[in-house]
């Protein structure tokens, strides 16, 4: 399977949901601020990979699987929990790209901002997405030869 | 306070942005990878570089590779703790909360050394 854009999903999250995560973002980037103004910027730097709004997004993932199965009739836990866990698997493999993001910005900002940031954003999409096709590709291997 | 209403908006809408793409995207494996986008990096870099200057941003991005680090931790934990455990996927987010510190401050404390 390659991935896939399903954008009837959007529908799914009622506006409360995305209320909540304008403002657990909003809150976590005004405390790495602060953080970083109070204590400098070595621990600063820390929480700006603070999985700020993690719980609340696996939760909200969890509820809708759940939802979904319940109302065709299904035990919807196991489900709703398995979709958590792939959202947290594929977070692991997201933060290997987050930690290139930082070793760019950490040797290139001072260089030429701009190119930093640009070279940071592709550096941490161009490795996520690595990641993820590399762990796939055993799995799928293994299912041709089934 | 006008630097921490413009922090909590471009927060907010980089947080939210990335979290819409999330929720679109299939299957849950990919879609967890925009979990871990860089967007409260993005806002706090850019206001770090407008007001504290580069050398700022740069420590800043140095001690971040600990805290990204700790949230692959963090996030394998996660999984862990839902699979083979079966518990809540508030419990184990919050529960895992502890091992991101852990991580994050062990692993900073090691890099702060290195320039």
């Amino acid at each position: 399977m390659i991935a896939s854009v399903k954008l009837s999903a959007l529908r799914e999250t009622r506006w409360h949901e995305y209320a909540i995560r304008f403002v657990l973002g909003g809150t976590t980037t005004v405390l790495a601020g602060l953080i970083g103004a109070r204590f400098g910027p070595v621990v600063g730097g820390l929480f700006l990979a603070f999985p700020a709004i993690f719980p609340a997004s696996a939760t909200m993932i969890d509820k809708h699987i759940r939802e979904r199965k319940e109302k065709a009739g299904l035990l919807g836990v196991r489900r709703g929990q398995q979709a958590a866990a792939l959202d947290a698997l594929g977070a692991t493999l997201g933060s290997i790209g987050l930690a290139t993001f930082a070793v760019v910005i950490w040797q290139l900002i001072k260089v030429n901002s701009a190119l930093a940031l640009f070279l940071a954003m592709l550096s941490w999409f161009g490795v996520s997405i690595f990641m993820w096709h590399a762990r796939r590709q055993p799995r799928v291997r293994m299912s041709r030869r089934r | 306070m006008i630097e921490y209403l413009l922090r909590f908006a471009v927060g907010g809408v980089a947080v939210s942005a990335f979290a819409a793409l999330s929720d679109v995207l299939r299957p849950k494996s990919f879609a967890g990878l925009f979990s871990a986008a860089p967007s409260i990096a993005i806002a706090t870099l850019l206001i770090a570089l407008m007001q504290n200057g580069a050398s700022f941003a740069a420590t800043e991005g140095r001690s971040m590779i600990a805290g990204a680090l700790a949230l692959a931790t963090y996030s394998w934990t996660v999984c862990v703790l839902l699979q083979k455990f079966h518990v809540s996927s508030w419990v184990a987010t919050m529960a895992a909360l502890g091992i991101w510190g852990l991580v994050a401050f062990g692993l900073g404390s090691a890099f702060s050394g290195v320039s």
